[in-house]
């Protein structure tokens, strides 16, 4: 008894061809959107913005006058900031992200802690500024500081740094945590030795892509009283501060014509600078990928 | 090859046991299991098995997939309760000493009774540092101590001549056979007493397996190993004695040619006449 008809199965594969190729073209299309979109505004951008771009604008505070104006203000407080952030969400996402996916019981608990890591990572971020404010900024009296905003940032990044963690970590191959356990090594032996050397360049390019969103964040540190206008850079975690993004937004606000060509500037040093950060993501995953 | 005939397994003199003893000559058992049943949560998959495994031997495992081969393995190492759900009771004592017991602390345990896989799964790390991986966690730093311990273990696993001058390189660019042979290399590192191995030529070409097998043979002059196999000519060939399991129960257990040649049970029978399984 034959179940399989071979000849209406002939009959039926032009149609799954010719839908296999609809299929092609409709998600190339949909590539092509996200293109086009992002070249028109990097078209505009650098038509607008590469008259103004010079190293005076790199190492000018601002000024009143738009040819005078620079971000080296926002641009130092953007690294400094991100030297607060990158140690602090490293340190605790990383052993947050190992202690969920490698120690913690699989129970009620953990799922519940789990979801609502998940849940904190899509909060809208202007929530962690007003966290940041009640805590950093009033609570503990630290005023509109760069800590408080490293600290409000630090919450802001933790979220997604534990979920990249956490994925890294469990691309860990179980054969090889159970060779090193067939071994007599404690779990932290094999945490330590096996499983983090493994999940390291994940774990890293998460994080530097995560670092490299909250580079661009406004609204929570606005809420946490970053300057906008501000002639020196800060030299100790209590100084006053800014960052690329609020410069450029005050840029923005301004009438004049000309300061908007200043604001395109200053959008090509921040996604210069968004765009190194994931060029080293690139080159630490390409370079330190296992593997399996 | 030949089959490794044993006459009588009691009175076959230790080759280094006894002396780590207290009752002396009774060392000639490595594990005695009693009663070991198993759960995967409410899942038995081991019934009552009874065993004692021999020291200095090769014991084979053999039985149809889903048998229980692997839990039972992994349970003289403790390895099995990785799986969270898994329950035991009964008894198992390793050369006298109870392993379910708290005084026995599975990497203690582990590091008497190492581990050989199915699959070869060396750590993505170089050669030398995948058979350092044992010494180095156990406290050993001097360089010189971990060369000698290296080059004894990759001699003692057969494939020092192949690797010796790639130490340095990643163990992933090793054949599937010369892996698996890193792996016992790994795991002869630490010097365990017993080494258990789960179908550790399954994934390998007939040339990797001879030369896994013929490996076995000459290990078991320093180890008591326990190995499970799908294959019974395997079995045949390198066991001296045969352990038959079907559906979580020990059916039979005995010299392997008695096994293989005048089975005392009706389904050891079936399945070594390639009945069923
Ligand atoms: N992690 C687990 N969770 C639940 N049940 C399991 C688990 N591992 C194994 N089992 C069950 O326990 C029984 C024995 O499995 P085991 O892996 O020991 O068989 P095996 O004899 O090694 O088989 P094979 O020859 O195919 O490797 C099977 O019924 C299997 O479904
Ligand atoms: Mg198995």
């Amino acid at each position: 008894m034959q179940l399989i008809n071979h000849q209406n199965i002939q009959k039926r594969s032009g149609g799954r061809v010719l839908l296999n190729k609809v299929f092609k073209v409709l998600f190339f299309l949909s590539t092509t959107v996200g293109l086009i979109f992002l070249s028109m505004l990097l078209y505009r951008v650098l038509t607008q913005g590469t008259g103004h771009l010079n190293w005076d604008f790199i190492t000018n505070f601002p000024a009143p006058y738009p040819d005078k104006a620079g971000i080296f203000a926002g641009l130092i407080g953007s690294l400094m900031l991100m030297a607060i952030v990158a140690p602090i969400t490293i340190i605790i996402g990383v052993g947050t992200a190992i202690y969920l996916e490698e120690y913690a019981r699989k129970n009620r608990f953990t799922n519940f802690i789990q979801a609502n890591i998940q849940n904190l990572a899509g909060v809208p971020s202007i929530v962690f500024g007003l966290l940041g404010l009640t805590f950093f900024v009033y609570l503990f009296q630290m005023g509109y500081t760069l800590i408080a905003g490293g600290l409000t940032m630090s919450l802001l990044v933790l979220p997604v740094i534990v979920v990249a963690a956490q994925e890294a970590l469990r691309a860990v191959p179980n054969d090889v945590k159970e060779a090193s356990y067939g071994m007599g090594a404690s779990k932290w032996q094999t945490v330590l030795r096996v499983v983090l050397p493994a999940a390291l360049p994940g774990i890293l390019t998460g994080t530097i892509l995560s670092l490299s969103r909250a580079i661009g964040e406004t609204a929570p540190l606005i809420i946490v009283g970053a300057a906008t206008a501000i002639y020196s850079i800060p030299d100790s975690l209590l100084s006053k501060y800014t960052v690329m993004p609020i410069q450029i937004y005050n840029w923005t606000g301004r009438p004049q014509e000309e300061w908007q060509l200043v604001a395109a500037a200053g959008i090509i040093v921040l996604l210069t600078v968004l765009l190194l950060m994931n060029a080293i993501a690139v080159w630490i995953r390409n370079k330190f990928q296992n593997r399996y | 090859m030949t089959i490794t005939t044993q006459e009588n397994v009691n009175i076959k003199p230790d080759t280094k046991g006894g002396q780590n003893n207290k009752e002396g000559k009774k060392a000639k058992h490595v594990f005695e299991v009693s009663d070991l049943n198993l759960w995967y949560g409410s899942k038995q998959a081991l019934y009552e098995v009874n065993m004692k495994v021999p020291e200095n031997q090769v014991t084979a495992i053999i039985g149809p997939s889903g048998c229980g081969k692997s839990t039972y393995l992994k349970t003289l190492n403790r390895m099995v309760e990785m799986v969270p759900s898994v329950k035991t009771s009964g008894s198992i004592k390793y050369k006298g000493k109870e392993i379910f017991s708290e005084s026995f602390g599975v990497e203690d345990l582990r590091t008497k009774v190492g581990m050989v896989f199915q699959k070869p799964n060396p750590f993505p790390k170089s050669i030398y540092d995948n058979v350092a991986y044992g010494p180095r966690i156990h406290g050993i730093k001097k360089k010189a101590q971990l060369d000698q311990i290296v080059e004894k273990s990759l001699r003692g696993a057969a494939i020092w001549d192949e690797v010796k001058d790639r130490l340095n390189e990643k163990a992933f660019g090793l054949s599937g056979g010369q892996q698996q042979r890193i792996c016992i290399a790994r795991a002869l590192a630490i010097e365990p007493d017993v080494i258990l191995m789960d179908e550790p030529t399954s994934a390998l070409d007939p040339i990797s397996t001879a030369k896994v097998e013929e490996l076995v043979q000459e290990l078991k002059k320093e180890y008591s190993i326990i190995i499970v196999t799908h294959n019974m000519q395997q079995a045949a060939r390198i066991s001296d004695k045969t352990a038959f399991f079907l559906n979580g129960d020990m059916i039979e257990f005995t010299d392997t040619d008695e096994l293989f040649s005048n089975p005392s049970d009706k389904r050891t029978e079936d399945y070594i006449t390639g009945r069923f399984g």
